[in-house]
């Protein structure tokens, strides 16, 4: 059975900061949400968790591109992660959670996969 | 089988080189090493002496220290004279007892030579050679106003200038018709004299004196053999030194006519188990006053020892390049022409006071000698061309004219040899350099550590750096320093562009010098340049995405994604109501709660969404922001100084606050910290510091790019005895010029030591104005300090900049559930073991 998804409003467009990230809260946990206004695409959503600390707090990290890529570097330990696939530029082996996002009106909407409980209480 | 001895006889310059030689040699381990040392300190830098009147003390002229010679089983005795030596017994005798040697150093230097003047003994009468004279010298200054120096050579004028720099009216007396007569030609010591003159130094030369007699206006009077004299209040010889080979001459070894210690290639001497190194010995009819040639014998030595055949000392260059009291002066080779047939081209420019004399072969090919002075940056070039025989170019006055008139550019250091020599202090040629690269080496730091080049005097610095370059290159490694794949350029080169061109952000420089979007590596460096240039607020909309978290959200971040808080504190001095208030607001949050090294206090484990309101809590209560986040100044710790301490001369805590007061805020390459002391005891640890400032009985002694960390630097004495207002304007040119030229994250350390010509450079700068930038430095300074804002209270009076704040954005309550607590010795504490 194919798990539902749903598509949530996580925020509003204001809320986001250019060149930069922020952290939303969803069903799936803690989610990264960035918006490099001179890209395009220009939004990508992956999780916030660092996978090197546990911490959350890959929204705070500062946003760039690396031989065309564009990436987050972990503001912990400096590793630098894909924002298209979520992989881990020094450690392949590690990758983050991505997820679809988009533009309605001027709500910011992320696809996110229903968690195991919701599925089973549908 | 059982050690045999080796006893050294003279803990000097040479004698200590030697042991570091043999120490780290093979045979190091066949002898117990025993030293008699004369002096009762330890081996110091006697090149260097006259730092002893500008601050520097016995410990900052060392050569080695106690430790090192117990590490190395080397038993040393100091203030221990040796009396005699039998030869027959293989002993030497000291006051204290007799020691049987196998082999026999003799490392016993030279005196000072004192003319045979009738009352050259009266107690102000004093040499210029250990530090117990100059301790001397210093007392029986303390209460004179005017100091003779008799010998107008190379040692006399530097004795002149400490007159000088203790306060007295200086003047030299000179024999000969000429200052620096072994140098210098008759033009260049008249150009010499005018330039010393001028900085109020009194010169008489073709004087004689024949008695020194109690004076009428001052202490004593030295009467002239032309009938004139001369009244003052002190006396310094300094008319030549003589080998110290009196053991020698009473064990009857060979010594030299005129003294000395004879001895062959290998440094033996007569007596096969008896050497001599340094200045007391006599090689081919010469005795070498220089350290260079005595380090050189000090590694042959211990070659020999070490059972070499083919190690030999053949003799050494005598070119010297120095500042007599400021003034450039050079000496290379046959200065005076004596070769047959050589043949001169002079310069003379008297207005300035430049004179360059070269001596060229007879045939106009090679150079044979030169004579410099006013101005020493023609040395270098013209040192290679003689050392190495390399043939002058068609039109070879060019070398020594000035660069307006046709001046040829340096010779490159692709012209130069392999053996031609880079750096004379630890004898490394071009050739050691090529090996040390072809063995790996691809940086100046690393080929500095590899070879010792350019550790010494430092006097090799350039030369090195460019023949490093030339070679890196030549083997295709490119000399990167592009910051990062966005930029070609460095953090200097960057600066420059911002600042010239008016540039505000990110995107315009990125746009116009640099391809992509960035990284994390050149946008925070941006960020701090743009904050450098024009200081508007860090979280001004352009700068948020440049910078590290820890400056966005101006606290650091800590590894479970809180943060810590440090409010500043300037010089550590605090009230007892801001205590009460960081303390109450600790409790609030449940932050755990710690001094710092710093002389403050860290608050930590505050989420990200609690980090305005607390500081409106504390900016109510009149704190401010400490910047522990940012590469900038830290803190200016201090001890509490002649206020409350019995020893403090000035009030420490005073100039640190005003210090803090004025640097905080300032972005920099790395960060800056500071301390003041109140007097030399140096309670607050200035000497470890990126700017250091000892209080003194006339005002402050400045100390420069120190730190403790990783890699511990001491600070090197930058000026001493400076008013406030001089202090703070060298502090300002200091720091202004370290911001602009450095790299990104390169401490002040590692940035002057890659400054060409390191700190005498630094000191050109700043304190001689050398470039001309002085007073932009410290307009820029100046523009920085009224601009100043405190980062917090702009955000947390900007409901905009608030907004960053939040944890989620769209769920203000939720509190991040990695983040879980414990308690430990009454404090929380986070729990983060997963990942
Ligand atoms: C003010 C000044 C500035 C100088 N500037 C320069 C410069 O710019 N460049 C340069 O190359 N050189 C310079 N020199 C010269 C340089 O210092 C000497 O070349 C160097 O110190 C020689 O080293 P040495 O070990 O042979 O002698 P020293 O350093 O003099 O050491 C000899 C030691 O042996 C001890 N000794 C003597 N007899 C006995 C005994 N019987 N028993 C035990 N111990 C004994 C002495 O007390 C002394 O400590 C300068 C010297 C002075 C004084
Ligand atoms: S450095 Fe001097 S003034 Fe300061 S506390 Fe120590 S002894 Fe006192
Ligand atoms: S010494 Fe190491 S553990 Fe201690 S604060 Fe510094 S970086 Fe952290
Ligand atoms: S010549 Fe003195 S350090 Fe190289």
């Amino acid at each position: 059975m194919k798990a539902r998804t749903r598509w949530d409003v996580v925020c509003m467009v204001e809320d986001l900061v250019p060149e930069s990230g922020i952290a939303v809260w969803t069903e799936d946990g803690p989610v990264a949400v960035f918006y490099l206004p001179h890209r395009l695409p220009a939004l990508f959503a992956v999780s916030h968790t660092d996978p090197f600390s546990g911490a959350n707090v890959l929204a705070r990290g500062i946003t760039g591109d690396l031989k065309g890529e564009p990436v987050v570097a972990s503001p912990l330990y400096k590793q630098h992660f894909s924002l298209r696939t979520g992989i881990c530029l020094e450690d392949e082996s590690v990758r983050l959670k991505t997820y679809p996002v988009l533009l309605d009106g001027n709500r910011i909407r992320l696809e996110i996969p229903a968690t195991q409980q919701q599925t089973q209480a549908a | 089988m059982s050690k045999k001895t080796l006893i050294v006889i003279g803990n000097g310059m040479v004698g200590h080189h030697f042991l570091e030689q043999f120490a780290a040699s093979p045979a190091a381990t066949e002898y117990d090493v025993l030293v008699f040392g004369e002096e009762k300190q330890l081996a110091y830098d006697r090149v260097h002496l006259s730092e002893y009147f500008s601050g520097s003390t016995h410990a900052d002229l060392a050569m080695g220290t106690a430790d090192w010679y117990t590490d190395h089983h080397i038993t040393l005795k100091l203030g221990e004279p040796v009396l005699t030596i039998d030869r027959d017994g293989k002993t030497v005798t000291t006051p204290a007892g007799q020691y049987p040697y196998d082999e026999l150093v003799l490392a016993t230097g030279s005196y000072p030579f004192v003319p045979p003047i009738e009352g050259n003994d009266n107690e102000h009468c004093f040499v210029y050679r250990t530090l117990d004279d100059l301790d001397a010298i210093r007392a029986s200054a303390s209460n004179a106003k005017t100091g003779v120096v008799v010998g107008g050579g190379l040692l006399g004028l530097e004795a002149a200038n400490a007159l000088k720099s203790l306060g007295l009216e200086a003047h030299v007396v000179e024999f000969a018709p000429r200052l620096m007569p072994v140098q210098l030609d008759a033009d260049g010591g008249a150009v010499l004299r005018g330039k010393i003159e001028e900085l109020g130094v009194r010169v008489h030369t073709e004087k004689a004196t024949t008695a020194i007699v109690d004076g009428e206006t001052a202490r004593l009077r030295m009467n002239f053999s032309d009938g004139e004299f001369l009244e003052t209040d002190l006396i310094v010889f300094s008319a030549g030194i003589r080998p110290q080979d009196t053991l020698a001459r009473e064990s009857e070894l060979e010594v030299g006519e005129r003294g000395g210690i004879v001895v062959n290639n290998q440094c033996t001497t007569s007596d096969p188990h008896i050497h001599a190194i340094g200045e007391c010995a006599l090689w081919n009819q010469r005795i070498f006053g220089l350290v260079a040639p005595g380090y050189t014998m000090a590694r042959t030595l211990s070659a020999v020892l070490n059972g070499d055949g083919d190690a030999a000392f053949t003799g050494a260059d005598m070119s010297t390049k120095l500042k007599l009291l400021g003034v450039d002066v050079g000496s290379i080779g046959d200065a005076h022409g004596q070769t047959a047939g050589a043949r001169n081209i002079r310069y003379n420019d008297e207005q300035a006071g430049h004179y360059r004399r070269m001596v060229v072969s007879s045939d106009g090919k090679k150079l044979l000698g030169a004579i410099l002075v006013g101005d020493n940056s023609y040395y270098d070039t013209l040192l290679q061309y003689a050392l190495n025989g390399i043939d002058l170019p068609e039109s070879a006055e060019s070398l020594i004219l000035p660069e307006s008139q046709g001046g040829a550019p340096a010779l490159g250091a692709d012209a130069l040899p392999d053996t031609a020599s880079i750096c004379s202090c630890h004898n490394v040629t071009k050739g050691d350099i090529c090996g040390a690269i072809d063995a790996g080496c691809s940086d100046l730091g690393g080929i500095k550590a590899e070879t010792k080049a350019s550790t010494g005097c430092g006097g090799c610095a350039a030369l090195l750096k460019n023949v490093v370059d030339s070679e890196l290159e030549k083997r295709g490694v490119e000399v990167s320093k592009d910051i990062c794949e966005h930029f070609p350029y460095s953090r200097q080169e960057l600066f420059h562009l911002v600042k010239v061109n008016g540039i505000r952000t990110f995107r315009t420089l990125i746009s116009q010098y640099g391809k992509g979007h960035g990284c994390d590596i050149c946008k925070p460096t941006v960020g701090s340049i743009l904050a450098t240039c024009w200081n508007e607020h860090i979280l001004a909309t352009d700068h948020v995405p440049l910078q590290d978290t820890n400056d966005t959200f101006m606290a650091n971040m800590q590894k479970n994604g809180t943060y810590s808080i440090v409010p500043r504190i300037p010089g550590g001095e605090i009230t007892p109501d801001k205590l009460i208030v960081l303390g109450q607001v600790a409790k609030e949050y449940d932050l755990y709660t710690k001094i710092t090294g710093g002389q403050r206090v860290d608050l930590f484990g505050a989420t990200l969404s609690q980090l305005p309101e607390i500081w409106e809590k504390l900016i109510a209560a009149g704190f401010e922001t400490g910047h522990a986040y940012g590469k900038s100044l830290r803190t200016v710790k201090s001890c509490v100084g002649s206020t409350w301490c019995r020893y403090g001369v000035q009030d420490s805590v005073g100039m640190a606050i005003f210090l803090e007061n004025r640097y905080k805020g300032l972005r920099a390459p790395h960060k800056v910290k500071m301390a003041v002391s109140g007097c030399t005891r140096e309670c607050a640890e200035a000497q470890s510091k990126d700017i250091g400032v000892i209080a003194t009985e006339n005002g402050w002694n400045l100390y420069v790019c120190g730190n403790g960390g990783m890699r511990p630097r001491h600070a090197d004495l930058f000026v001493t005895d400076l008013s406030d207002e001089e202090l703070i304007r060298t502090i300002d040119r200091v720091l202004m010029f370290y911001v602009r030229t450095a790299d990104r994250l390169q401490r002040t350390s590692v940035w002057m030591e890659n400054l060409e010509g390191g700190l005498d450079y630094l000191k050109e700068v700043v304190l001689e104005d050398s470039l001309g930038i002085g007073a932009e430095l410290e307009e820029h300074m100046e523009g920085l300090v009224g601009t100043y804002q405190c980062e917090w209270k702009t955000a947390v009076e900007d409901p905009e900049k608030r907004k960053r704040f939040r944890e989620f954005v769209n769920a203000p309550e939720k509190a991040d559930p990695v983040q879980q607590w414990t308690t430990e010795r009454d404090q929380r504490r986070p729990v983060l073991e997963s990942a």
